[in-house]
């Protein structure tokens, strides 16, 4: 597995990473939050616990890249640059949400930013990312398209028929597995007996590595040399993220049925932006000032975008046919 | 004007907006150097090649999601089922995800794809080569489907799909690519919602889509012999429906048949019958009747295939039941 050295420690980036993470965290426990209160209409997903992953691979791609996204998505959204305000706008349904409040959580588009869809089938996107990195290769447009999505989609044809066809094709595509273990509540050591996502490169003659999903040093940098060779002209890579959602499968599912608390508790204590945190701090180069600071400004960033949802009016109804 | 079959209309349409729009990508299974199944885009690979004419292996959903994704950053995107059958593979893709990005997007993603394959029953085929599902994607909002009948509804009405911001399926009919009609050599389009009267006539209206139109003419033309007129209405498009075509004729006949080659439970029969009712019930005379394929899957034998479909001989009958009711 790859891990990163303190010798690649780059404080700037560091300290941007760490507070990329934090607001993805801070905004999903806000979600979580509101969701609770019943100020949320919908189902919600939340990224807790996974967010090196979006923040690691994101911090390489330029606003022109696009990414694809899953049910669990507002942490890729907010990764990619979709303001915080327009995600969280989009999850009450309002009128100034990235969508309109036409999508909600699955379904929130921002191509602005390179955004291309949160999706609410496991692997509906896969297929879709391919067909973009198509379009990028034939119009010779230079960009990469990051396909996201969890170890439930890779047994479906999805993932199948579209990382075969990224490969013989060579496009411009990273196909980024995140692997939390479960599928919904199917442990994936039960759906499959390869669990090992990152040996399926094989079958399809392209690179693919397994990366601490906890690091975001170590996401970083594999998310890097993926997006460096696909605009290369090098072709497709398969990154298998090993990472947990400390939360359910949804708001609402208590995620211990299937979970052991030992296993649960097990992956908070290796919480990716503590990790960071203590990282930072043991190496001496960020202080405890530097991260006080940090969160105060993300406090501010979810405060504003909380509110400016709140008061956003909602879509007007008689525009429920537009774009049909 | 010169005569051309069905399917050489079609390889003119994709030839002359290919080479008009650089943008437009043709993906699908035998397309490139084979020249298609159905030879729907015999020639096309010499002139613009494996950059552009995509062959992959058999993977519908794989190849479905790819040109939907092309669509959705910069490409037009032709994607070929070559039987329409097979796109039941692709059909979380089509429903999902085509249909539904434009809309869920806020109208800011547009998704220039056509998804294209050859429907209905041809050669005793059998039941998985012989479907007629155009009913299942003008259910599904998001969606534009295409049904032409004629050489020249087929070229002018692609090059109208391959100019499209949102998706549309296009089903050509397996047993009318040899058929010849007299087409425009110039360029024309045909635009999407607007009807064809196939045959003016008083007595009756039918409406028919696909090869079904000309089993009506055909129908037409006997009926013809005993003095009855019956009008027959193509409308080319299920979505859009130009339901004015229907309704102003239903109100000039009184009396309303469907041909269809699909069944009618839940089908596009129904769905012209409550036209008529819910908009044109004060003219009409006699119960609309429908005539459809049967229940059941397409069977492999001539005989029992032949008792399934509508045939001339069926529609004519029904016709003359239909004017003494």
């Amino acid at each position: 597995m790859q891990t990163a050295t303190t010798q690649d420690i780059d404080v700037r980036l560091s300290l941007e990473l760490y507070r990329r993470m934090l607001q993805l965290r801070d905004f999903e426990l806000k979600v979580q939050e509101l969701y609770r209160a019943g100020m949320l209409p919908g189902f919600v997903h939340l990224y807790i616990g996974e967010e090196a992953v979006a923040v690691g691979v994101c911090a390489s791609l330029e606003k022109d890249d696009l990414i694809y996204s899953t049910h669990r998505g507002h942490g890729h959204a907010l990764a990619k640059g979709v303001p915080g305000r327009e995600v969280m706008a989009e999850l009450w349904g309002k009128r100034t949400g990235c969508s309109g409040g036409r999508g909600g959580s699955m379904h929130m588009f921002a191509p602005d930013y390179g955004f291309m869809g949160t999706n609410g089938i496991v692997g509906g996107g896969i297929p879709l990312a391919t067909g973009a990195a198509l379009a990028a290769q034939l119009r010779n447009s230079g960009q990469v398209v990051v396909s996201f999505f969890g170890d439930g989609a890779v047994n479906s044809g999805s993932f199948h028929e579209s990382v075969n066809l990224a490969a013989v094709w060579n496009l411009p595509v990273v196909f980024a597995c995140e692997n939390n273990l479960y599928a919904t509540e199917m442990a994936f050591c039960r759906a499959t007996k390869n669990t090992s996502v990152a040996s399926r490169g094989a079958a399809y003659h392209i690179p693919a590595l397994e990366v601490d999903g906890s690091d975001v040093h170590a996401t970083f940098r594999a998310g890097r040399e993926a997006i460096d060779r696909a605009r290369s002209g090098d072709g497709p890579t398969l990154i298998e993220f090993k990472t947990y959602r400390f939360v359910g499968h949804h708001e609402g599912d208590p995620g211990t049925e299937y979970r052991t608390k030992d296993e649960v508790e097990s992956w908070k204590r290796r919480c990716p932006i503590k990790a960071l945190r203590d990282k930072l701090l043991a190496a001496n180069v960020a202080s405890d000032h530097d991260f006080d600071g940090i969160q105060t400004e993300t406090d501010a960033w979810l405060e504003d975008a909380v509110q400016f949802s709140k008061s956003s009016p909602n879509p007007d109804a008689s525009t429920v046919l537009d774009f049909c | 004007m010169r005569e051309i079959t069905y399917g050489e209309a079609g390889v003119e349409a994709l030839r002359e907006e290919m080479a008009r729009d650089s943008s437009i990508i043709y993906i699908g299974q035998g397309i490139g150097p084979r020249g298609g199944n159905f030879r729907q885009t015999r020639g096309l690979w010499k002139e613009f090649g494996d950059h552009r004419l995509r062959d992959t292996g058999i993977c519908e959903l794989g190849e479905t999601g790819v040109a939907i994704g092309a669509a959705m950053n910069g490409c037009r995107a032709v994607v070929d089922e070559v039987f329409l059958d097979f796109i039941l593979e692709a059909m979380t893709q089509v429903i999902q995800q085509a249909a539904t990005i434009h809309y869920l997007s806020n109208g800011k993603i547009k998704v220039p794809v056509v998804i294209r394959g050859a429907m209905g029953s041809v050669r005793n085929a059998g039941a998985q080569h012989a479907h007629s599902f155009y009913a299942w994607f003008a259910h599904t909002p998001g969606l534009k489907v295409v049904v032409p009948a004629t050489p020249r509804d087929c070229k002018g009405l692609f090059k109208t799909a391959l100019r499209q911001d949102t998706p549309v399926l296009f089903m050509e009919h397996k047993a009318l690519y040899n058929i010849k009609e007299d087409v425009p050599s110039e360029e024309f389009l045909i635009p999407f919602g607007q009807a064809s009267v196939r045959h003016v006539g008083k007595h009756a209206t039918v409406v028919a889509v696909g090869r079904m139109v000309h089993v009506a003419l055909e129908a037409a033309a006997a009926l013809a012999g005993e003095g009855i007129s019956i009008e027959v209405i193509d409308p080319r498009t299920i979505a859009p429906l130009d339901r004015d075509t229907i309704l102003n004729s239903v109100r000039k006949t009184g009396r309303l048949a469907i041909v269809d080659e699909a069944p009618a439970m839940c089908g596009f029969s129904a769905e012209v019958i409550t036209l008529a009712c819910e908009q044109a019930l004060d003219s009409m005379d006699a119960p609309p009747r429908r005539i459809c394929a049967l229940h059941a899957p397409n069977p492999f034998s001539p005989v029992l295939e032949d008792q399934m479909l509508p045939t001339a001989a069926k529609v004519a009958n029904e016709i003359r039941q239909l004017l003494t009711a």
